[in-house]
């Protein structure tokens, strides 16, 4: 499943630490990456790599957001709804995002698009009300702005 | 040396160099040689500096760094560790992400100066799974920094010396809760980030059961500073007993949010007036929270005269914690405030500890039935005795982060809640 590249990258990871157990993280991302979500042949894949319980590799995937066990849409909305956001408004945010897509937060366009969520804090409280697509930060957010990037989005 | 004052502070951890990212570029600025001068002295010498210095921890309890660094056990076989600590999550703090931007070689200069102090030889810089894009910003400078012989199996070639130490950064997959310094650790194990029960403390049983020193970023950012001009020197900038720069991330209502880097000590006010640009549209203040969203809220009327360090910040009702300042404006509405900073605690407790788990869920319960108008006056005790029960009564310091909010902003916007409730609900009269 992984590349040569990949294998090559994972032994480096594994060499960061003095137990196999300590790369799992790493070696999630990385899967997650590749695949989108990590399935539970993912799990056993990585258990197997790593030569550790897959039991741990679950522990791993459920008890951290940002991995999922399931897949997602291909565009993932992430919005702060936090303290700072909340004061600059991101309730205008979540609005433009759900009358434009169609879907409330938690949801997944029908085909397979977009993914729209509320998520916590991410660090950018300065540049609010903001979301992240996928990796990317998008700040200081307005309607023109929201509708400019879902454009793109889909002509990408 | 320049006295450095208020009003002529010239920023040291952000100083705005163009370019300064750049390892070529941080050396012509003097960078790395902090390290040089390091290498030269022993590791009691630093850290007898730094304790000189009154270097406190700014990952949000203001705990003396050169006092913890001096638990970490000089007769050991055991490997030691240093953890950097860039999980930055509390809500309102976005400074660290700056110093992985702009200024990368600095924390990295003073990861290598730490770890030759505690006699680590490895370092984890530990940075919160989200910023994946200062991830990679960080890996660069690390990359740059291996290839010129600053850190790892180059050392001796461009250093002259026997000390190694390898920097690894660890990404984490969004958990607040991994923040706290034993979950950390957990994290760093590759493991689910419970907290750990206290004591053993990290010193003696830390990372795989080995002494570990765990700091902030900012903090080990100070360091090469403190080295290079000495802790005298850095002792005088900012407040007495709460020294040095602080990087002030001030968000909410301002006109100019952003990370000012200022000494210890100005003044909240200033912070807001002066460098955040006043509040939009030229509004009252009713709220400011002074250090990211664990820290008591502050009314408008009781910010006057407060100075951002630990000493006034704690007479004045709150504390520094992160020095994320949150201004909200007189038209805010508390209630809702509180419910969304509560669902924060809920979500990210680990649920490790009865009264955190329950009782930040029965909080959140009856915050949102006032706000959907089935509240009743008696419900601002509950939420206070809720909270009363939770602080002191868990593993890790979550707890209290939960408490706090709740208790404080019932208790200093009480008027605003009983009126929230005579407005919207029936059952209001008690
Ligand atoms: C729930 C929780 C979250 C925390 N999050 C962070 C964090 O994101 N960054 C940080 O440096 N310290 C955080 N801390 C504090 C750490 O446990 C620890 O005190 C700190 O990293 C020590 O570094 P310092 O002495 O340099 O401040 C958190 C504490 C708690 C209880
Ligand atoms: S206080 Fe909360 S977050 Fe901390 S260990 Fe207990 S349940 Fe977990
Ligand atoms: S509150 Fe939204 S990024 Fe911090």
């Amino acid at each position: 499943m992984f590349t040569e590249e990949e294998h090559r990258k994972v032994q480096e990871i594994r060499s960061h630490y003095p137990t196999a157990q300590a790369a799992v993280m790493s070696v999630l991302h990385l899967y997650q990456d590749k695949y989108g979500y990590i399935s539970f042949e993912g799990m056993q894949y990585v258990a197997e790599l790593l030569e550790i319980p897959v039991e741990h590799v679950l522990g791993v995937v459920t008890f951290y957001e940002m991995y999922h066990d399931h897949p997602i849409g291909k565009f993932h909305l992430q919005v702060c709804t936090n303290v700072s956001c909340l004061l600059r408004d991101s309730d205008t945010v979540l609005e433009t995002i759900s009358k434009r897509l169609g879907i409330a937060p938690g949801e997944t366009t029908d085909d397979g698009t977009f993914t729209v969520t509320e998520v916590e804090c991410l660090g950018s409280c300065g540049t609010a009300p903001m979301m992240s697509v996928n990796k990317e930060y998008k700040e200081n957010l307005t309607p023109e702005k929201i509708n400019e990037i879902i454009d793109a989005l889909l002509a990408s | 040396m320049m006295v450095q004052t208020m009003d002529n502070y010239q920023p040291i951890l952000l100083p705005g160099i163009p370019d300064l990212h750049k390892i070529n570029v941080y050396e012509k600025h003097g960078g790395y040689q902090a390290l040089r001068k390091a290498l030269a002295i022993t590791p009691e010498d630093i850290i007898e500096e730094v304790k000189r210095s009154g270097l406190r921890g700014r990952g949000g309890a203001c705990f003396p760094t050169g006092l913890k660094w001096s638990f970490m056990p000089r007769d050991t076989d055991k490997p030691k560790y240093l953890c950097v600590n860039g999980d930055e999550s509390e809500p309102g703090s976005f400074k660290d992400r700056q110093i992985f931007e702009f200024n990368p070689h600095l924390l990295i200069e003073g990861t290598v100066i730490t770890s030759y102090a505690i006699g680590a030889r490895v370092a984890y810089i530990y940075i919160r799974g989200e910023y994946e894009h200062w991830v990679r910003l960080m890996e660069k400078a690390l990359a740059d920094a291996y290839e010129s012989g600053y850190v790892g199996e180059k050392m001796s070639g461009t250093l002259g010396t026997d000390f190694k130490v390898d920097i690894y950064v660890h990404r984490g997959a969004g958990a607040y809760i991994c923040g706290e310094e034993s979950s950390l650790m957990n994290s760093i194990e590759g493991k689910r980030g419970y907290p750990r029960v206290k004591p053993p403390f990290p010193a003696q049983n830390g990372l795989w059961g080995c002494p570990t020193t765990i700091n902030n970023v900012e903090t080990i950012s100070n360091v090469p500073h403190i080295i290079r001009n000495g802790g005298d020197w850095y002792n005088q900038i900012g407040a007495e007993k709460h020294p040095g720069p602080l990087l002030i991330g001030v968000s909410g209502h301002v006109n100019k949010p952003g990370v000012y880097e200022l000494p210890t000590g100005v003044l909240l006010t200033d912070v807001i007036y002066k460098y955040a640009g006043g509040v939009r549209g030229d509004k009252k203040i009713k709220c400011v929270i002074p250090g990211g969203s664990s820290m008591p809220p502050l009314r408008g009327d009781q910010i006057e005269g407060v100075r951002m360090d630990a000493e006034s910040l704690r007479e004045a009702g709150s504390a520094v914690g992160t020095a994320g300042v949150i201004v909200m404006d007189e038209d805010t509405d508390m209630v809702r405030v509180l419910t969304r900073i509560t669902k924060f605690y809920k979500v990210e407790s680990c649920g490790q500890c009865t009264p955190c788990r329950e009782g930040t869920g029965w909080a959140l319960k009856v915050l949102e039935r006032i706000r959907r108008g089935e509240g009743r006056i008696e419900d601002l005790d509950l939420l206070v005795s809720i909270a009363n029960n939770i602080e002191g009564n868990t593993v890790c310091a979550l707890g209290d982060a939960a408490a706090w909010p709740i208790r404080h902003t019932i208790t200093r916007f009480r008027d605003e809640f009983e009126e929230y409730i005579r407005k919207t609900s029936k059952l209001a009269a008690a």
